[in-house]
C-alpha cells in the first residue's frame, strides 16, 4: 500500500524533471562519431580513391543492397567503375564498414536523407564519394599493399625489401 | 577396405593411396599445399603434417607428412593433437612471412587455397616483423597474370606446367628464400595448358587475365554446370556470369572426360558470348536492309518465309546442340535436313562414327591416361583436340612406370617415380604431314601426306594380322618403321590408335579402324579414338542429315527456295562463289549468335543463345552425350535456337525435356541423350538446385539504377537449376555441380568433397551417358582400306614437284570460329597462312612471311608463306583459320605464284 | 425562458461540454502523462498540441467503418452506443453547482449507480460479438470485473448516504457546508476510489484491454468511428467518478471566493489529473489478484466503514 502510494508521489515527483525529449528539427542532435548514418566512399590521403572494388562489403551487406563493378587502370591501380547503394533497402548495419578493408567505406552521422520516391535512394559513386579520409585520416591501403601502382613499383611498400634478383646465387 | 583411425576413431580407408587423400575423402580438414590430385605428393611443403602413433600405448607418437605416408591397416594418427597442430601452424606461419598485405586487390581472395589453409590452421596474427621479399613480375601472355609477391613456393605451378604438361619455357630460377617461378624472361606461355596454372596455384600469383578486365569474385559469380564448345573432346567446364556478360571459365571435374584441367582454347574462349558485334536483336530484311523488329515481327516473318517455301533446306550446325539440331530437323522435315560441317569434314565425320560403331571400343580421356602405347595417325591433337594430347603426356609415362612398380614405390610418390623414370617414355608414334608438339615425346614420328600415313597404319596392322593384304607401293623404311611400331603395340598392355579427321582424309581414319581392330585380335584392351572438328560434330552425324553439298545442290537447282540456317556461316562450308550462286533469289532465315556473313545475308534473323544462354546436348567424340545448361538467362530478343525453332514449326515445347521425348521416339539411336543429366522436374530436398552461390550480393541493387523495384527471379522450366540463390546448395548429381564450394573450402580444392574418392567419380552419380556401343550399330567391318582412292595426287615420297598436296594445319588459338571471337585468344591466332616444305619454297623461290596467292578449286586465297622444315616435300599445309574463305582440303594445288608485292 | 428551454439548453450545453471536454482529455492526459514521464507529448498541431485531438477526431471520421465479416452484426454495432449512453445518463444526475444540473433526482446516486453498472453490458456485448477470442476473453473479464467492483463501489457510498441522509447529490453536497465527507468517510472515499477506477477500466485495472495479453481485448476489432465511441466512453468515464468523488466527498461545488461552477471544475479537474497520475505510475495486476483485491479486501473493508459509520451515527444520535 505504502509502496503503491510511494510510487505515485515518485512518478508525480517527475513533473517537476527536465524534459529528455530532443525537438529535433528545430534543435540540432548531437550525434556520436560512430554513429552509422549514410554511407560514404572516402579517399586516400593522397586524394585517390580507397575502394579498391574487393567486393568484401557486397557480400557482407545483409540486405545485398552494394552492387559494384571492379576495373582497373593501366597501371593495376583496383577501382570501382560503379558502385551503388540502394539505401530504400540498406538497413544503416554497418558490416560493410566492418569489411572494408580500406577504411573506404565509412557510415557517417548524417542521417536526413528521406526522399520522396524510392528511386532517389538509389545513390551512385558519385553521390558517395567525399573528398576526405572519413574517420580515418592517415591510412593508405596501396602503401601497405604488395600490388604495384602507378608511383609506386615492386619493393617500395612500407615493410617491404626491393624486389629480388633471381639471375644471382649470392645469399 | 581397411581401417585407419583419426583421433581414435576407427575410418574404412581405400588401402594403396597415401594419408592425405585418404583423410581428404574422409571429409576430415587437412591443409596442404603441394599435393595434387593429379600430380601425386612430393612432400615439399611441410603443411599436412599429423602425428603418427605406433600403436595404442603410444601416446608420444611422431610427426609425419600425411602425403608422403601410406596406408596402411590399423594405422593410429591424429590431426588435433597439439603437437601436429602446432607444428601445421608454424609452418603456414612460416609461408605467410613472405605474402603481401594484397587480398583485397587479389584475384585469388575468396577462392584462395592458401586464406583457405590459414583460416583452417588459425594463423591470424603475423609475427614477422622484417621486410617482405619482393619480386617484379613478367608479362606472361593475354592468359595468365603474374604476380610473384604472393608466392609461397609449392612448386605446384612447375609440376603441372613442366612436369605434367611437358612444356619447357617455364622453371624455377633463383635461390634460397628467393626462389623464382616464371620464364628466363616476359613472354606469352607457350603451353597451351597453361591456363591451368590458374587453378593449380593455390595462392594469386597466377590468375587468369581476361577475368581481370571485368572482375568478379567467385561468390558473385552465377555459375552452371556446362560443356566446352571450342573442340569435340566435351570437356566439363564451369562457366560464370555476372552483370549479363561471362566473366570465366573454370574446369569442371569429370572423372573420365577432362579430370581437373582445361586447355587455353575452352579456358579463354569464352568472351565471344559478350561481344559487341555479336546478333542480340531479332531483325527482318525491309527494302535490301536488314532492320530490327520485335521478336514476334521476326518469328512471325519467318514463319511466313517457311511456310510459303516451295522447298525448304535446313542447314544443321556441329556447334549447336542436339536438341537444336533436331529441332531444325523437325521443323523441314528429315530429308531436307543437311548438316552444316564443311563437306570433307562431314565424310571424315561420319567415317569416324561408323568406325566408332563398329569398335573397338573409343577411350574417355582418362583411359587414354592409361594406355601404355599409342599411335597418332594424321593428327595434331595438340591443336586439334588439346586436351588429348595432355592424356598422351600421361600416357606415355604409364610403360616406364612399370619400373617404379617393380621396385614397389608408390605411383602417387610423384618425386621418385620422375626420378625414376627420367627421360624414359613408352612407344608413341606421331605419324603426321608436318611436325606436332608431341614430337618430343614420341619414339618415332612418320613425316607424310595422308596417303603415306594410311600406307604406315595399314602396313603396321598387317603386321599384326597376317590376314590382311600388305598395301601397296610400301617403302622399305616404313615398312620397317611398321615392324617396330607393331612389334611395341603387340607388348603393350593397353595399346591406342589415335586419329581422326584432322587431315580430312576419310581413308585414314578406315586405315586407323583397320589397325585397331587387328591390334584388338592380338590384345582386346586395344583402343581407337579418333577426333572430330566440333563440339556436336558427332551428335549431327548421327542425327543422319545429308552432306552440305547436296544442300547446295538442291538450292541452286530449285528444290528448295528457303534456307533455315541454324548456327552456322555458310561461307564458312563452301567457296564463295558456290554458296553465292546456291543463295541467289533465295530465302535465308538464320539463326546464330555469331556475326558473319550468313547473317549478313539474312532475310529473318533470329539471335540464338550461346551455350551459356543455352540448355541442350552435345555428343563428344567418343559418343558420350553430356547436357549443358543456362549459364544466365538470355537478355532481349535472344532465345534459344531450339525455342527458336520450335515455335517456328509450331510445336511449342513447354520445356527442353518435351524436345528430348520427341527426340527419343524419332531417333531411338539417341534417346539414351535423355539420361545426360536429370530432367527439369528432379529436385533435392524439394528443392532445384542453386545458380547462385549463398553469398551472391548485390540482389537488391544490382538492377536498381533502372527501378528499385527488384523483378522476380527468371524462370528455367528447362532444367532442374533455378538463377537464384535459393536452392540446394549441397551436392548435387555430378551433372548438376554447378560449383565447387564446402565450408571451409572456398577454391577449387573443394572439390575433393565432391569426389566419391581423390580421382574418382563424383558423388550423386555418373554425368554424360555413351550413345555408341561398338559393334551394335551393325556397321560392318572393312578388313582393308584401298590406299589408290587417294593417290590422285602426289605421293608423299614418291616425289612430283608439279603439284602441291595441302593439307590443313589446325590451330588451337584461331581454327575455332567461336573462340576467335575471344580477344585473348584471337591475338594470339596466327595470319593466314600456307606451309610449304624449304624444297619446295626454294623452287617456287619464295621467301618467309612472303604474301602468295594460292589458288584452289574455285576459291583463291592470299596468304603468307612460311617454311616449315619438318614437311616433306610436295606436300603443303594451309593454316585452317576461322573465317578466312572455305577451300576443301586435301587439295591439289600449283605451286603458288608470288603475290603482288 | 420557459423552463422546457432552460431544460434543452441545459441537456445540450452538458452533451457539447461533455464531448469536447473528453476530447479535450485526449490530449490533456497525453500532455500530463509525458510530464510524468520527462517528455513533451503531443506539441505540433496547434499552440501546446491543443488541436492534437481535432486532428485525431477528423483522421478517425475518415477511417473506414468496417465490421468484420464474422462479427454479430446488430450486437456489435450496438456495444458502443451502449457505453456512451449509458455514462452520459449519468450526468443527468450530477448536481454541478446550485440549480446546474439536468435532473436533481431525489435517488440520484442510485441512479448513478445503476447507469455505471449498465456500462459492463457494452463491454461484455463489444467482447462477445465481436467473435474473437482476446475479444471474448476481454468482454467476460469486464463483465467480472464489473459485477465484483459495484458490489463494494455501492457499500462504500452507504456512509455518505447514512452521514447526508439523503440519496439527492444536491442534498449530498449541502451536507458538507460544515465539513466535506472526505474525512469522516476516508476509507469510503479510497474504496469508492479504487472502484471508480475497476468502473472506468482504467490503469491499473485496464485487463479487459490489457494489451499485451489480448491485444486491445473487448476493441480488438473495432476501428473508426465505433473505436472513438470507446475511447471517448471512457473518458466520459473518468470525468462522471471524479465529479461523483468531488460531489461525494469533497463538497461538490462548495469553495470560497470563486462561484460554485469554478470550484467544481477545479476539484473535478484535480481528481481527473489523479487518474493520469495513477495511470503513469502503477502496474497492471494479474486478473486472479484483481480478483482477490476485491472480494477479500475491498469488501470487507467497505463493510467495516458501513458499520463503523452506522455504529458512530447511532452512538451519536442515542
Amino acid at each position: 500500500m505504502i509502496s503503491i502510494l510511494r510510487s505515485i508521489w515518485l512518478v508525480f515527483l517527475h513533473a517537476l524533471h527536465r524534459r529528455v525529449t530532443v525537438q529535433y528539427p528545430e534543435q540540432a542532435i548531437r550525434r556520436p562519431p560512430r554513429f552509422r548514418g549514410r554511407i560514404i566512399l572516402s579517399r586516400d590521403p593522397d586524394g585517390g580513391e580507397r575502394c579498391v572494388a574487393c567486393y568484401l562489403c557486397a557480400a557482407a551487406c545483409p540486405v545485398d543492397c552494394i552492387a559494384l563493378q571492379a576495373a582497373q587502370d593501366e597501371h593495376g591501380r583496383r577501382y570501382p567503375a560503379f558502385f551503388r547503394i540502394n539505401f530504400s533497402r540498406c538497413i544503416f548495419c554497418g558490416f560493410c564498414e566492418d569489411a572494408c578493408p580500406t577504411y573506404a567505406i565509412q557510415l557517417t552521422p548524417d542521417f536526413e536523407m528521406s526522399e520522396a520516391r524510392r528511386q532517389e535512394m538509389v545513390y551512385e559513386k558519385e553521390d558517395l564519394t567525399i573528398s576526405g579520409p572519413g574517420k580515418y585520416p592517415g591510412y593508405n591501403f596501396y602503401r601497405v599493399a604488395g600490388l604495384a601502382i602507378a608511383g609506386k613499383g615492386k619493393g617500395q611498400a612500407e615493410n617491404e625489401q626491393p624486389p629480388s634478383d633471381p639471375k644471382t646465387l649470392l645469399p | 577396405m581397411i581401417t585407419i583411425y583419426v583421433d581414435n576413431q576407427a575410418y574404412q580407408a581405400k588401402a594403396g593411396g597415401n594419408l592425405l587423400e585418404a583423410v581428404l575423402s574422409l571429409g576430415l580438414n587437412l591443409p596442404y599445399f603441394c599435393w595434387h590430385p593429379a600430380m601425386g605428393s612430393v612432400g615439399a611443403c611441410r603443411q599436412c603434417a599429423v602425428t603418427l602413433y605406433k600403436d595404442e600405448q603410444d601416446t608420444q607418437g611422431k610427426i609425419v607428412m600425411a602425403c608422403m605416408t601410406p596406408v596402411k591397416e590399423g594405422l593410429r594418427i591424429s590431426l588435433q593433437d597439439r603437437q601436429s597442430r602446432d607444428f601445421r601452424a608454424r609452418v603456414i606461419e612460416w609461408l605467410m612471412a613472405n605474402h603481401p598485405h594484397d587480398c583485397p586487390v587479389c584475384d585469388e581472395g575468396g577462392e584462395c587455397h592458401l586464406q583457405d589453409m590459414t583460416v583452417m590452421t588459425a594463423h591470424d596474427y603475423r609475427r614477422y616483423r622484417f621486410a617482405k621479399r619482393t619480386f617484379a613480375n613478367q608479362d606472361l601472355g593475354p592468359f595468365v597474370n603474374h604476380e610473384l609477391n604472393r608466392c609461397i613456393a609449392c612448386y605446384r605451378c612447375v609440376r603441372f606446367y613442366n612436369d605434367y604438361a611437358g612444356a619447357r619455357d617455364f622453371s624455377v630460377l633463383g635461390c634460397h628464400n628467393t626462389v623464382y617461378f616464371g620464364r628466363s624472361q616476359s613472354g606469352p606461355l607457350e603451353s597451351e595448358f597453361s591456363g591451368n596454372l590458374v587453378e593449380v596455384c593455390p595462392t594469386g600469383v597466377f590468375t587468369d587475365k581476361t577475368l581481370k578486365e571485368h572482375y568478379t569474385r567467385k561468390w558473385d559469380l552465377q555459375t552452371a554446370p556446362s560443356i566446352c564448345v571450342h573442340c569435340g573432346l566435351g570437356c566439363n567446364t564451369i562457366p560464370g556470369e555476372r552483370y549479363g556478360t561471362l566473366r570465366r571459365v573454370q574446369a569442371r571435374y569429370h572423372s573420365q572426360v577432362n579430370g581437373y584441367f582445361l586447355c587455353d582454347r575452352g579456358r579463354y574462349g569464352y568472351e565471344f558470348v559478350n561481344r559487341p558485334e555479336r546478333p542480340r536483336t531479332a531483325m527482318i530484311r525491309r527494302d535490301g536492309q536488314l532492320a530490327a523488329a520485335s521478336a514476334e515481327a521476326a518469328l512471325a516473318a519467318a514463319r511466313e518465309l517457311v511456310g510459303s517455301a516451295r522447298g525448304l533446306a535446313g542447314v544443321g550446325s556441329p556447334r549447336a546442340s542436339l536438341e537444336s539440331n533436331f529441332a531444325l530437323r523437325q521443323l523441314v522435315g528429315a530429308e531436307n535436313f543437311y548438316s552444316g560441317q564443311a563437306p570433307w569434314l562431314d565424310d571424315c565425320v561420319r567415317e569416324a562414327l561408323r568406325q566408332l560403331q563398329i569398335g573397338p571400343a573409343t577411350p574417355s580421356l582418362r583411359q587414354v591416361e592409361q594406355c601404355d602405347a599409342a599411335v597418332v595417325l594424321g593428327e595434331d591433337v595438340t591443336n586439334f583436340a588439346p586436351m588429348l594430347d595432355l592424356a598422351i603426356r600421361q600416357a606415355v609415362r604409364v610403360e616406364p612406370m612399370e619400373l617404379a612398380r617393380q621396385l614397389k614405390i608408390d605411383l602417387w610418390l610423384d618425386g621418385p617415380v620422375r626420378e625414376l623414370i627420367q627421360d624414359r617414355r613408352g612407344p608413341l608414334l606421331i605419324a603426321s604431314p608436318a611436325a606436332t608438339k608431341l614430337d618430343e615425346i614420341a619414339r618415332w614420328t612418320y613425316r607424310s601426306g595422308p596417303a603415306g600415313v594410311v600406307r604406315l597404319a595399314l602396313a603396321t596392322a598387317r603386321e599384326l594380322d597376317a590376314s590382311l593384304p600388305v598395301p601397296d607401293g610400301l617403302d622399305e623404311p616404313t615398312a620397317r618403321l611398321a615392324k617396330e611400331v607393331a612389334a611395341a603395340l603387340a607388348k603393350a598392355k593397353s595399346p591406342l590408335v589415335v586419329s581422326g579427321c584432322g587431315c580430312g582424309s576419310v581413308e585414314l581414319i578406315q586405315a586407323a579402324g583397320v589397325l585397331a581392330r587387328a591390334l584388338a585380335k592380338v590384345n582386346s584392351a586395344a583402343r581407337l579414338s579418333l577426333t572430330v572438328p566440333d563440339c556436336n560434330s558427332l551428335g549431327l552425324a548421327m542425327l543422319g542429315g545429308k552432306n552440305f553439298r547436296q544442300a547446295l545442290e538442291a538450292l541452286r537447282l530449285g528444290r528448295a527456295d528457303t534456307a533455315v540456317v541454324l548456327e552456322s556461316d555458310l561461307w564458312d562450308l563452301a567457296p564463295t562463289d558456290a554458296v553465292e550462286s546456291a543463295l541467289a533469289g533465295k530465302r535465308l532465315v538464320v539463326l546464330d549468335h555469331l556475326p558473319g556473313r550468313t547473317v549478313q545475308r539474312a532475310d529473318v534473323l533470329l539471335p540464338a543463345g550461346t551455350f551459356a544462354e543455352a540448355d541442350g546436348t552435345l555428343v563428344n567424340n567418343e559418343g558420350r552425350a553430356q547436357r549443358f545448361f543456362q549459364v544466365f538467362p538470355p537478355q532481349g530478343d535472344i532465345r534459344q535456337s531450339w525455342r527458336w525453332l520450335g515455335d517456328l514449326a509450331g510445336r511449342n515445347w513447354p520445356n527442353l525435356d518435351a524436345v528430348l521425348a520427341e527426340l527419343s521416339s524419332a531417333l531411338p539411336d539417341l534417346a539414351p541423350a535423355t539420361g545426360a543429366a536429370p530432367q527439369a522436374n528432379f529436385r533435392i530436398e524439394g528443392l532445384k538446385v542453386a545458380r547462385q552461390s549463398h553469398r551472391y550480393s548485390g540482389r537488391t541493387a544490382i538492377t536498381a539504377d533502372v527501378t528499385v523495384h527488384e523483378p522476380k527471379p527468371p524462370d528455367d522450366p528447362d532444367t532442374p537449376l533455378t538463377f537464384s540463390m535459393e536452392g540446394f546448395d549441397g551436392i548435387p548429381p555430378a551433372a548438376l555441380v554447378p560449383r565447387f564450394w564446402s565450408p571451409g573450402w572456398n577454391s577449387q580444392s573443394a572439390l575433393t568433397r565432391f569426389q566419391q574418392e581423390v580421382n574418382g567419380p563424383l558423388r550423386g552419380g555418373p554425368a554424360g551417358v555413351r550413345l555408341i556401343n561398338p559393334g551394335s550399330s551393325g556397321g560392318t567391318a572393312v578388313s582393308a582400306v584401298s590406299g589408290e582412292s587417294d593417290q590422285a595426287g602426289p605421293q608423299a615420297g614418291r616425289l612430283c614437284y608439279q603439284k602441291l598436296l595441302v593439307v590443313p594445319a589446325w590451330h588451337i588459338y584461331g581454327s575455332e570460329a567461336q573462340s576467335m571471337q575471344s580477344p585473348a585468344l584471337a591475338g594470339r591466332a596466327p595470319r593466314p597462312y600456307l606451309g610449304l616444305s624449304p624444297a619446295d619454297a626454294a623452287q617456287a623461290g619464295l621467301q618467309a612471311d612472303q604474301r602468295i596467292t594460292a589458288q584452289f578449286d574455285g576459291q583463291s586465297l592470299s596468304l603468307e608463306a612460311r617454311i616449315l622444315p619438318s614437311l616433306p616435300r610436295g606436300l603443303a599445309v594451309l593454316g585452317m583459320l576461322a573465317g578466312q574463305p572455305a577451300v576443301q582440303l586435301p587439295a591439289i594445288i600449283d605451286p603458288p605464284p608470288k603475290g603482288a608485292p | 425562458m420557459s423552463p422546457t428551454a432552460v431544460y434543452l439548453v441545459t441537456i445540450f450545453g452538458l452533451l457539447i461540454a461533455v464531448f469536447t471536454l473528453s476530447a479535450g482529455l485526449i490530449w490533456y492526459e497525453r500532455r500530463l502523462l509525458a510530464l510524468f514521464q520527462d517528455r513533451y507529448g503531443p506539441n505540433r498541431v496547434g499552440p501546446f498540441g491543443l488541436l492534437q485531438s481535432v486532428a485525431d477526431i477528423v483522421k478517425i471520421f475518415f477511417k473506414e467503418d468496417w465490421v468484420p465479416p464474422f462479427a454479430d452484426k446488430p450486437v456489435f454495432v450496438i456495444a458502443p452506443a451502449v457505453i456512451i449512453v449509458a455514462t452520459l445518463m449519468s450526468f443527468g444526475v450530477v448536481a454541478f453547482a446550485p440549480g446546474v444540473m439536468v435532473s436533481d433526482l431525489n435517488v440520484g446516486l442510485l441512479f448513478f449507480l445503476a447507469m455505471s453498472s449498465m456500462g459492463a453490458y457494452g463491454v461484455a456485448l463489444a467482447g462477445w460479438s465481436s467473435n474473437n477470442k482476446y475479444s471474448l476473453l476481454g468482454g467476460l473479464r469486464a463483465a467480472a470485473q464489473v459485477i465484483s467492483y459495484e458490489v463494494f463501489m455501492g457499500l462504500s457510498l452507504m456512509g455518505v448516504v447514512m452521514m447526508a441522509g439523503s440519496f439527492n447529490l444536491v442534498r449530498i453536497v449541502q451536507a458538507q457546508e460544515r465539513m466535506w465527507f472526505f474525512l469522516p468517510q476516508l476509507v469510503g472515499m479510497a474504496v469508492f476510489m479504487v472502484a471508480g477506477f475497476a468502473e472506468t477500466f482504467r490503469i491499473p485495472f485496464d485487463l479487459p484491454e490489457a494489451e499485451n495479453e489480448l491485444v486491445a481485448g473487448f476493441h480488438t476489432e473495432y476501428s473508426g468511428m465505433k473505436f472513438a465511441f470507446f475511447f471517448l466512453g471512457e473518458y466520459i468515464g473518468i470525468s462522471l467518478v471524479s465529479a461523483m468523488l468531488v460531489i461525494l466527498f469533497f463538497g461538490g461545488w462548495l469553495g470560497p471566493v470563486l462561484p460554485p461552477l469554478a470550484w467544481f471544475f477545479i476539484k473535478t479537474f484535480i481528481f481527473i489529473s489523479f487518474f493520469i497520475l495513477v495511470r503513469g505510475s502503477l502496474p497492471r495486476p494479474r486478473f486472479d489478484q484483481l480478483m482477490a483485491y476485491g472480494w477479500k479486501v475491498m469488501l470487507p473493508l467497505s463493510l467495516a466503514n458501513l458499520v463503523v459509520t452506522a455504529g458512530i451515527l447511532l452512538w451519536r444520535r442515542s
